[in-house]
């Protein structure tokens, strides 16, 4: 009897990713001095099960693998062999590049099997000794980040990797990017790869401004000065980064390009250099930087079949409640078999109590969809670890609340933002050491990254003891950048606000890392988008707190129903600011056709449902008649000239996508108590429709 | 006993001739037929929630049993003249996999009628009209008892107008 293997695959590789994080963690853990026995027999342990089950499952090259590994690990175990600094280096390295193996074979791709040989090469290597020079090798084999900053003037290089930022006054000097190119490309065999990420909406683009970078490679054998002098004009207009081209930069090369770009991958054979496993985890870690289309494409694959783990004791409550109900049930229908009026009393009763089943087992049900936030928080100890020796900063992560639950939508969609966020404190937030120490902080700075709830709400804070954000610092450059009236007045808070506007950046220098101002914009854009909310509060010099405010969980909502002529629609309740009448004398029309009235020094568009609806059966279409319902849905607001208020609810949203389309205007809808359908209204949805 | 012998022959004929089986149902003097396996249930006409702003023939949404199904009327899909909904008005409710995913679909009809076999064989494509007949639902010609019934293509009839672009996509790699 053959037994079909493959549907045991997906619980392979799920088990063996969480194998993998174990790893992870428990080597960032890993203290030099002391080495706790246990940690690495948990790190042994998770490595030793996924080359068991990849020995299993016939994936013969992750097991010889991990085989390697593993007696490496055996040898720590065993106290046989120091834990060395390098040689967790290796081992975190060898971690993404388990990590990109099993991701490969999940989505059916080849392995990088020329990677995958030079790591397990670092990793023999690591094994056999290890000569005091190999040993650097895998190091910076292990750890891509690092590498990066290692340069060499070398003229036995074999090409060079100028990456070019130029600022966005290049052009304005009279400088043109293709001329260098042009020249550039006279020097030897020249690959451009350009990044539109820095470009703004068609409708902020100054034309004379430069909002492109580029990559280039430059192959073939080309003295540095000689690319020295190309650039020498435009070095002070410009970041500027010149790298000789060791084939293991390559790799990072495609994740910071367009994705559409197709970078060639032909590695010089001569070169003895060690290409990097492209890390996935700096591939999640780069939201701003466009990813390479593979890895879009393996995104949109996993996201097709997903699973959950649930606590057992979840599944317990779950039905036991079941039980209850099932006994409510057939008391009813008892009642329900021989009534007789006297029994009124024994019906309600019943119907009390299943109604407070009812509202427990949707409770629990919610409930399995909760995940611990420490889904989100686990991968921040290695980011932090590898960002902060990239920037030669000292920081400590310090994660609290990672208990707390969360929807698991929430926890799928807030991770790229956190991300961001983190990386920003890092970058910009916490100083350097020098700098902390001369302002009396200690050396070691923090960041905090903490859950907790507050009412209905989840509330994720990122919080750094760095430099704090200079108000006027902001203020000018936002003035500077043309974003913002010279002579707008402000508060603290607008302050603050203006890091959220698109095309923003403080950075004096655009890194990898951060500064480009695209980010904090899609940020914000993000966290509405999940119904939350996000908020700044800084203190010049002793560093900054970046609230993160989310529903629990997005399936269900709190709802105001309006009725417009026979129909129902739920506005949500937490855009809506208060509902008012207004007489016509508060109307104002603007060209004798948009209406505006005016609330306490504010003029207001007025949305006419039934219009933008085209709802026939509407009683008001004065608008003395009826009310108005004044939201704000995403910094618009407005008021929504609805017949009637019918009443709050919670709704349990329903997609109008599944089996039909995106409706403008409509969010999703719910099914209200009498089983019809409602509409959920989306206001900047119905802004945008009322504009057209 | 002939009874029976019958329907051995028919089951006989289902295996072995490449026959399909199609459910017809009327829209005025016309009678259709989809193919049997897309048709999940049949419902009697039930007031649907509008949706704002969609061509006249999309009526609406309505609640099936925790889903929102969207109702089409095939009437005015098909340019016929439209009808009042009677409590004899039918919804046929089909479902088909569109782009990697179950879509349902109510469409409203004026009755339902027969299940028919129809040999594979026998299907003939739909006869060009140039442009004055809309052919695209139309899978091809079938007769039924010297009656014609024109088979109708329900993955293309669920895929409503500008529902998204990858739905075309989809329709190349299946035509």
């Amino acid at each position: 009897m053959s037994i079909d293997m493959a549907q045991f695959h997906q619980v392979f590789f799920e088990e063996s990713f969480e194998g993998l994080d174990i790893m992870e963690s428990g080597l960032l853990n890993l203290d030099m001095g002391d080495v706790d026995s246990e940690v690495i027999n948990t790190i042994f342990r998770a490595a030793h099960s996924i080359k068991g089950g990849s020995g299993t499952f016939g994936f013969s090259a992750v097991s010889d693998y991990t085989h390697v590994m593993e007696t490496l690990l055996d040898e720590m175990r065993d106290g046989r062999r120091q834990v060395t600094q390098s040689a967790v280096d290796v081992l975190l390295g060898s971690v993404d590049c388990l990590r990109e193996m099993l991701s490969a074979i999940q989505d059916e791709n080849d392995i990088d099997e020329v990677g995958v040989a030079e790591h397990k090469k670092a990793l023999e290597v690591e094994l056999n000794g290890g000569q005091a020079n190999s040993k650097t090798v895998a190091a910076e084999a292990a750890d891509p980040v690092i590498n990066e900053v290692s340069t060499t003037t070398g003229t036995n290089a074999n090409g060079w990797k100028i990456s070019f930022c130029p600022h966005a006054d290049l052009l304005k000097t009279g400088n043109d990017p293709v001329r260098m190119f042009r020249e550039l490309s006279e020097l030897g065999d020249l690959e451009v790869i350009v990044d539109l990420q820095g470009v703004p909406q068609l409708f902020d683009l100054a034309p004379e401004e430069c909002h492109l970078s580029w990559t280039l490679i430059l192959k073939g054998d080309v003295q540095r000065e000689e690319i020295d002098d190309i650039f020498d004009w435009v070095e002070d207009e410009c970041d500027l980064s010149i790298q000789a081209l060791n084939s293991g930069e390559e790799p990072l090369n495609t994740l910071q390009s367009e994705p559409s770009s197709v970078v060639d991958q032909a590695i010089p054979a001569a070169s003895l250099a060690i290409e990097n496993p492209v890390n996935s985890e700096s591939k999640k870690d780069i939201p701003a930087v466009a990813k390479p289309a593979k890895a879009e494409e393996k995104k949109a694959k996993a996201a097709a079949s997903t699973s959950i783990r649930v606590d057992t004791g979840k599944i317990d409550t779950l039905i036991n409640m079941v039980g209850e109900l099932v006994i409510t049930q057939s008391m009813l229908s008892l009642v329900g078999e021989h009534f007789s009026p006297d029994k009124i009393d024994q019906l309600k009763n019943g119907l009390v109590q299943l109604e407070r089943h009812t509202r427990e087992l949707q409770e629990s049900v919610m409930n399995i969809r909760m995940l611990p936030i420490s889904f989100v928080f686990s991968r921040f100890p290695r980011l932090v670890h590898d960002l902060s020796s990239k920037l030669d900063k000292k920081i400590e992560l310090k994660l609290v609340g990672e208990h707390t639950e969360v929807d698991k939508t929430v926890v799928e969609l807030i991770s790229d933002p956190l991300v961001h966020l983190v990386r920003n404190s890092l970058d910009h937030g916490i100083e350097m050491p020098a700098d902390r120490i001369a302002a009396g902080k200690p050396e070691m700075g923090t960041i905090t990254l903490e859950a907790y709830h507050r009412g209905g709400n989840i509330v994720i804070e990122v919080k750094d003891d760095g430099k704090g954000l200079n108000k006027d610092f902001l203020r000018n450059k936002a003035i500077e950048k043309g974003l913002l009236d010279p002579d707008a007045v402000l508060t603290d808070k607008q302050c603050y606000e203006l890091i959220f506007m698109a095309g923003f950046s403080t950075a004096e220098k655009v890194t990898d890392v951060s500064g480009r101002g695209v980010g904090m914009d899609v940020v914000r854009r993000n966290i509405q988008s999940l119904g939350g909310n996000i908020e700044i509060t800084s203190n010049l010099g002793f560093g900054s707190t970046i609230s993160i405010n989310l529903p629990l969980t997005l399936a269900i909502l709190d709802g105001q129903s309006i009725a417009v002529g026979k129909e129902t629609f739920i506005v949500p309740l937490g855009s809506i600011i208060e509902s008012i009448k207004i007489s016509d004398k508060m109307v104002n029309r603007v060209a004798g056709k948009g209406e505006t009235f005016r609330l306490r020094d504010e003029y207001l568009p007025i949305i006419r449902i039934h219009d933008i609806f085209n709802v026939a059966s509407a009683k008001a279409t004065k608008l003395s008649e009826g009310l108005l319902v004044v939201v704000d849905g995403q910094g618009v607001r407005c008021g929504l000239f609805v017949d009637d208020l019918l009443g709050q609810q919670q709704v349990v949203i329903k997609s109008l996508e599944a089996n039909y389309r995106r409706v403008e205007g409509v969010s999703s809808a719910t099914i209200l108590g009498d089983g019809s359908v409602a509409l959920i209204l989306d206001i900047p949805g119905l802004v945008r429709l009322s504009n057209q | 006993m002939t009874q029976e012998t019958d329907i051995q022959e028919e089951v006989e004929e289902t295996k072995h001739s490449n026959s399909v089986q199609f459910l017809s149902f009327t829209l005025g003097e016309e009678e259709y037929g989809v193919d049997i396996l897309s048709v999940q249930e049949i419902r009697s006409w039930e007031p649907v929630s509008r949706i704002p702003n969609v061509p006249s023939y999309e009526k609406g949404v309505v609640n099936l049993r925790g889903a929102i199904v969207p109702i089409i009327d095939l009437r005015e899909r098909f340019n016929l003249q439209h009808s009042e909904y009677t409590n004899l008005t039918v919804v046929v409710v089909l479902q088909t996999i569109l782009q990697g995913r179950s879509r349902t679909m109510g469409v409203v009809v004026d009755s339902v009628s027969d299940v028919n076999n129809v040999d594979a064989q026998l299907i003939q494509s739909a006869p060009d009209f140039g442009t004055k007949v809309s052919t695209e639902f139309i899978s091809g010609l079938a007769l039924v008892d010297e009656r014609m019934l024109i088979l109708l293509d329900v993955k293309k009839l669920l895929k409503l107008d500008g529902v998204d672009d990858a739905a075309k996509d989809d329709n190349d790699d299946e035509s």
